[in-house]
């Protein structure tokens, strides 16, 4: 028999450890905050006069302002990669298809360099109102990215047929955004540049409330989409004309996904930047410990991403601390390696 | 009639030639026909064209409607499916399924509960002899135990289709993996199922295993259906030379002809 666990260890398992790794990286960081004033803290910044406790007022301010918005950013962009990862993969019809690997994070990335570097002129002309429409053209743009590259690669890669192709294709549009962000790099302001630095390298340090509002609601739409074409999902994997056979509408399902993929890889990179490697990762964790149908696949793979992201943040924060190492630079480390496991694994199957 | 093809031509983008030209055919209910003919005569190419994968000049018409008809809404579509099945020459699936999981994904979401879902899993995997290997990894199995895997969930999803519903089942050389024992065993499903109110069209490459189990046998060559009857007169040394270029021998063991 095959190892599967059931519902009723895993859920719970997995939001029990949600739970510790939320409160784990509220406390620890550059200020390490004990456990009894996490709790006291987030009070006081949500309703100071709840408590008569004296509670000092930077705790507040910290807990509040700067690790709540990041911790719910982590969770939110950690989801995203993870359910787009799994439904990717789905659409491909192989665990190597991931955002960052096959240049969905990289077109999203050019698209948000857009927006940043020539923000100034669209700025001066749309006048006063360009602060309040920065953080929806970010997203719209990145997300505009983001599909580009997405069609393009299955388009090359022979409709999911070639996995050499997706990943050369992958690789070239790697190169080509790459390129285009180092054009931009020139043109660039100060401050600019800095942002264009943190995107590639991705991190959740520019967490704020609108962040995560933002994030948060695409996140919810485009995962509960995709959600709920979970049963056409697991006859595509079977093949397209097997799939059109059992009454998919296979051209219709590719779209969709293509599309909500896109607009919230775009979100999650406009917020944070590329995030390599928790796409390709959890949804293989997932496959192992519950099996590969999408209906459980696409909800556990959004808590595991979450969860997986979040930890990944609070090691990259702390670790050399007060300085802190974009998170980005970690997931790559340790998803790198993965990935060439993975390759090594299939390597009858792709050639 | 189920399915009538009407001049139908297939001509594959920079060929010199169409690949089949001005083809018309019809199928019946109940009945098992074997498409033959030499390799790249366009067998395989009629049966993607029928299951509506590849461009065609011409007209194909599932119970009555066009093609294109059917696939217009999501309804039709979904309607067609219950009572269409296609089973594929190879399959490549990468995720790690049980083959219990595989057949049960023929069944879909559908209105089934979960008791009978289970029953009808059960029911169609012993018919393909695949029982023993529900709880094995789909990938892990070989190319003739997939197939017949595969076979098991085209039977179960044609199960949806309403009492009295007729249905159409595609299959594309259903043998091309099987060990000897299970050919025959195959075969005799597939004719089985036939008399449960289907009409079967399956690219066979064998000759002797077609004319034992069709009922009728359509040889395709050179671009044009070279002869279409029943097996006891398509089983003729001179026609099968004049369509596959080799001259067998007609042999009669116990009420079996055979050509070697």
């Amino acid at each position: 028999m095959e190892f599967r666990l059931s519902d009723k260890s895993l859920l719970p398992a997995l939001i029990a450890l949600l739970l510790l790794g939320s409160c784990l990286s509220l406390a620890v960081g550059a200020m390490t905050i004990g456990w009894g004033d996490v709790l006291a803290g987030l009070m006081h910044w949500s309703w100071p006069s709840i408590l008569d406790q004296d509670v000092p007022e930077q705790y507040a301010l910290v807990l509040g302002e700067i690790r709540l918005p990041r911790l719910l950013l982590g969770l939110i962009v950690g989801g995203i990669l993870g359910v787009c990862g799994a439904v990717m993969q789905g659409m491909f019809r192989n665990p190597l298809a991931e955002p960052g690997i096959i240049g969905v994070s990289s077109g999203a990335a050019v698209g948000a360099g857009i927006v940043l570097v020539f923000g100034a002129v669209l700025g001066a002309w749309l006048g006063t109102h360009s602060e309040k429409l920065q953080w929806l053209l970010l997203p719209a743009f990145a997300s505009t990215g983001a599909i580009f590259a997405t069609w393009l690669v299955y388009v090359l890669g022979d409709r999911g047929r070639s996995v050499v192709m997706m990943l050369l294709a992958g690789v070239a549009i790697s190169a080509l955004a790459g390129a285009a962000l180092g054009m931009f790099a020139y043109v660039a302001t100060d401050t600019a540049l800095r942002d264009m630095t943190m995107w590639q390298l991705g991190s959740l340090s520019g967490a704020t409330w609108t962040s995560v509002l933002v994030a948060g609601l695409i996140f919810a739409t485009s995962a509960g989409f995709l959600w709920s074409r979970a049963n056409d999902l697991n006859a595509l994997l079977l093949g397209e004309s097997e799939a059109r056979h059992l009454g998919v509408d296979v051209n219709g399902l590719k779209r969709q996904i293509i599309v909500l993929n896109g607009v919230a890889v775009g979100a999650a990179v406009s917020v944070s930047g590329i995030i390599g490697f928790i796409g390709l990762v959890v949804p293989h964790i997932v496959r192992l410990l519950r099996g590969p149908d999408h209906r459980y696949l696409i909800p556990y793979s959004g808590l595991l991403g979450g969860l997986l992201l979040t930890v990944a943040d609070t090691i990259a924060r702390s670790v050399f601390a007060p300085a802190e190492m974009p998170v980005g630079i970690l997931t790559a480390l340790l998803g790198a390696p993965f990935f060439l496991f993975l390759l090594w694994q299939q390597r009858r199957q792709i050639f | 009639m189920l399915l009538e093809i009407s001049d139908l031509s297939i001509q594959y983008p920079r060929a010199i030639s169409p690949l089949l030209e001005n083809i018309s055919l019809s199928f019946a209910c109940g009945e098992v026909t074997a498409l033959l003919g030499p390799n790249g005569c366009g067998k395989t190419s009629l049966l993607r064209a029928i299951s509506g994968e590849l461009d065609y000049a011409g007209h194909i018409h599932l119970f009555g409607r066009t093609q294109a008809d059917w696939y217009r809404t999501q309804q039709d579509h979904r309607a067609l499916a219950r009572r269409y099945g296609l089973l594929a020459q190879h399959s490549n699936l990468n995720f790690a399924f049980t083959s219990r999981e595989v057949v049960q994904l023929g069944l879909g979401p559908g209105s089934l509960s979960r008791v009978e879902q289970g029953e009808r899993v059960e029911h169609f995997m012993q018919r393909a002899d695949v029982w023993h290997l529900r709880d094995r990894l789909f990938p892990s199995l070989s190319g003739g135990e997939k197939q017949r895997v595969q076979l098991a969930r085209v039977l179960s999803q044609l199960s949806l289709a309403e009492p009295g519903e007729e249905k159409i089942l595609l299959l594309d050389e259903p043998t091309s993996a099987l060990d000897l024992k299970h050919q025959h065993q195959v075969l005799a499903l597939v004719c089985e199922v036939a008399g449960e109110n289907t009409a079967v069209i399956a690219v066979l490459h064998d000759l002797n295993l077609a004319a034992r189990y069709a009922d009728r046998m359509v040889m395709l060559g050179q671009g044009r259906v070279q002869a279409d009857g029943a097996p006891a007169a398509l089983l003729q040394p001179d026609l099968v030379e004049q369509v596959y270029g080799y001259r067998g021998q007609l042999v009669n063991v116990s009420g079996h002809s055979a050509l070697l």
